[in-house]
């Protein structure tokens, strides 16, 4: 079998790689280059806090793609996107505190689940019309139904919270993701870069023509035959899919659950934010918007605590805050100013 | 359980929901005129709430004495807030409103936050533990006199819109944009004043929900769902069925509570949201298409 030759997986690989960057300038591909780079050997180079705040980074990087697909491509504006998170982590946790199996095969449980819940969703929404902020007002009211009846389902610990057993790992066990910052830093990373690739690539396709047919001008699509209800649909479930692998991230990561904390509404704007404050619909504003929202957040956790002062919610004004000065300023988002003022603009999008 | 404690509690909750409703009656005007979906309805609330909490315990004045200047301070909030920053997004995608609002209601809920801190607050009347007795029902003095506080307001914002000079320009605007700027009504300055109508409103029932409820500063986005739960059953841009739905939500959540368990009522609630979005989109009362 000849497919399977090293050779010829390496020419496959090659050719794949090729076909994803076949448009983009070739300063864009060395930076972008560079930029990976750093970003793989940078657990050698930094200490354990800025690990883990690039850890968030990448987590909301990879949530804000998922989004993205949703509000970015199809633009279907949802706000209660920790649902799918929690459904995600919630399944993948109890299948591995209570039957012992990884998280991978706990993820793939969960898939169903959290695709046909957004089947749900989107079917009940697109079939009976119900778009815009309505749409919006849906899918927190769902988010919002999924936090309460965990707080009373008693089989995860309803509001007490569930917890996973953390033991000293003396090594990384990446099939059970138990183990150090670095493995969760790779995983997250890994998962990031596939979410940029998968994006790149709906957005490149046939799927990715008819999403900004339908964001556009949805009766326009329908009136040239685009099955807007199918694709919206698909954009839902791919979104919900890849943001419960997030929910298993974060349940393995942090090692509780609360359905307060999970299902929250502040944990749907939170994913939300990297990707309008970087840009919607851009590939590189959900990237963008994850490093300068986490950095400056940090930076003024830093400034606070250099002062002394101690304040709960001074982040959330922060975040209030940015994004007021981003819709207000910048409505596309930074990264379309950013990008025309390299120079880049039209080639990376 | 007798039938009487079903009525009791159905009782208390239809004046609960007369408060809701003048609540939601606030986002009702305010979407049917500026078409804009206030997104920080709870959390403007919960500033009422504050403003009464600490008026309260400044001033020993009763609560239902201080609407008029809770209701005027919310007032000239939200008049400043449609001129200073809404104002310039009339026109701009629905989304990019929504994240506006979104936005204000994140800086309200985390500096109420950070000035009064976690813990619940309530106020304590002379009358909280007074009710009236009629018959086999008892009724709670408090949610008596919020009721009926709700009702007036209520009848006094449908009297101005029916009746003042003012409230007819505003109609005008909501009816005919282009008309309104064709006969020489400043919209800008119409929009801004109904949005402060809007705030009042809500201002006037934070007022009264403070005599009910236990406050915290993170209350603000529940009331805001509410709210919008309250309004699209009752029919976006109808009073009439703000008041309605605020009532039907108010009995539903209050008999949850009853037969389930109260931590669990706005299940109920979002149930009804989801009943009605599928078989009645525009709500019971409400007459346009919502797309």
């Amino acid at each position: 079998m000849s497919a399977t030759t090293p050779s010829s997986i390496a020419a496959y690989c090659t050719r794949v790689a090729a076909s994803l960057v076949e448009d983009v300038s070739r300063p864009a591909v060395i930076v972008l280059g560079i930029f990976l780079a750093a970003l793989v050997i940078a657990p050698f180079l930094v200490n354990d806090y800025l690990l883990t705040v690039l850890i968030v980074v990448l987590y909301f990087a990879f949530t804000g793609q998922a989004w993205n697909i949703m509000m970015g491509f199809a633009g279907q504006l949802s706000l209660g996107h920790a649902i799918y998170a929690g459904l995600g982590a919630y399944i993948a946790a109890v299948l591995f505190k209570q039957f012992a199996i990884a998280p991978w095969i706990g993820f793939f449980a969960g898939l169903p689940v959290a695709a046909g819940c957004g089947a749900i969703i989107g079917f009940l929404a697109f079939r009976f019309r119900v778009a815009g902020v309505y749409f919006a007002i849906l899918t927190i009211a769902f988010a919002e139904f999924a936090r309460i009846g965990f707080d009373h389902f008693d089989y995860v610990n309803a509001s007490a919270g569930l917890f996973l057993p953390v033991a000293q790992y003396t090594h990384n066990d990446l099939w059970h993701l138990r183990g150090s910052p670095t493995m969760f830093y790779y995983v997250i990373l890994g998962a990031a870069v596939l979410a940029f690739v998968i994006c790149r690539a709906l957005l490149k396709s046939r799927i990715g023509y008819f999403w900004l047919a339908i964001r556009e001008d949805e009766h326009a699509a329908r009136a040239v035959g685009i099955d807007s209800f199918g694709y919206k649909m698909a954009a839902v479930m791919i979104s919900a899919v890849m943001t419960s692998f997030a929910g298993v991230f974060y349940a393995f990561f942090y090692n509780n659950l609360f359905p307060e904390q999970v299902f929250s509404i502040s944990r749907s704007i939170e994913m939300i934010l990297g990707p309008i404050i970087g840009g919607v619909g851009t590939l590189f504003g959900p990237i963008l918007g994850a490093f300068v929202l986490t950095g400056l957040a940090e930076l003024l956790n830093a400034a606070m605590s250099a002062m002394g002062v101690d304040l709960p919610g001074a982040k959330q004004v922060f975040y209030g805050v940015c994004l007021l000065l981003v819709v207000v300023a910048l409505p596309e988002g930074v990264w379309p100013w950013l990008a025309h003022r390299l120079g880049l603009a039209g080639r990376t999008q | 359980m007798g039938i009487d404690v079903y009525l009791n509690v159905a009782v208390a909750g239809i004046l609960t929901g007369l408060v809701y409703g003048l609540m939601a009656l606030g986002l009702s005007v305010i979407f049917g005129v500026v078409r804009v979906v206030n997104f920080a309805h709870g959390e403007m609330m919960s500033i009422a709430m504050y403003l009464t909490i600490v008026l309260f315990s400044a001033l020993h004045l009763d609560p239902l004495v201080m609407l008029v200047p809770v209701a005027a301070a919310l007032f000239v909030f939200g008049y400043a807030l449609q001129a200073g920053l809404i104002n310039p997004f009339i026109g701009r995608p629905e989304h990019s409103q929504f994240l506006l609002l979104v936005a204000i209601g994140l800086i309200i809920v985390n500096v109420l936050l950070i000035v009064f801190g976690p813990d619940a607050r309530t106020v304590q009347t002379s009358y909280a533990f007074d009710s009236f007795q009629i018959g086999a029902l008892i009724i709670d003095a408090t949610k008596l006199y919020a009721g009926a506080a709700a009702i007036v307001v209520a009848a006094l914002l449908f009297a101005f819109f029916r009746f003042a000079p003012l409230g007819k320009a505003i109609r005008a605007c909501a009816d005919n944009y282009v008309g309104a700027l064709v006969v020489g009504l400043d919209v800008k300055r119409l929009y801004a004043l109904t949005f402060g109508i809007g705030a009042a409103c809500v201002g006037a029932a934070g007022v009264m929900m403070t005599l009910i409820v236990d406050v915290t500063p993170m209350i603000g986005p529940a009331y805001t769902l509410l709210a919008f739960v309250i309004v699209i059953t009752g029919g976006l841009g109808s009073m009439a069925g703000a008041l309605l739905g605020g009532l039907l939500i108010g009995v539903t959540e209050a008999l949850a509570g009853l037969l389930f368990t109260p931590s669990a009522k706005s299940m109920f609630a979002f149930a009804i949201l989801v009943v009605v979005l599928l078989f009645r989109p525009q709500g019971i009362l409400g007459k346009r298409s919502i797309v």
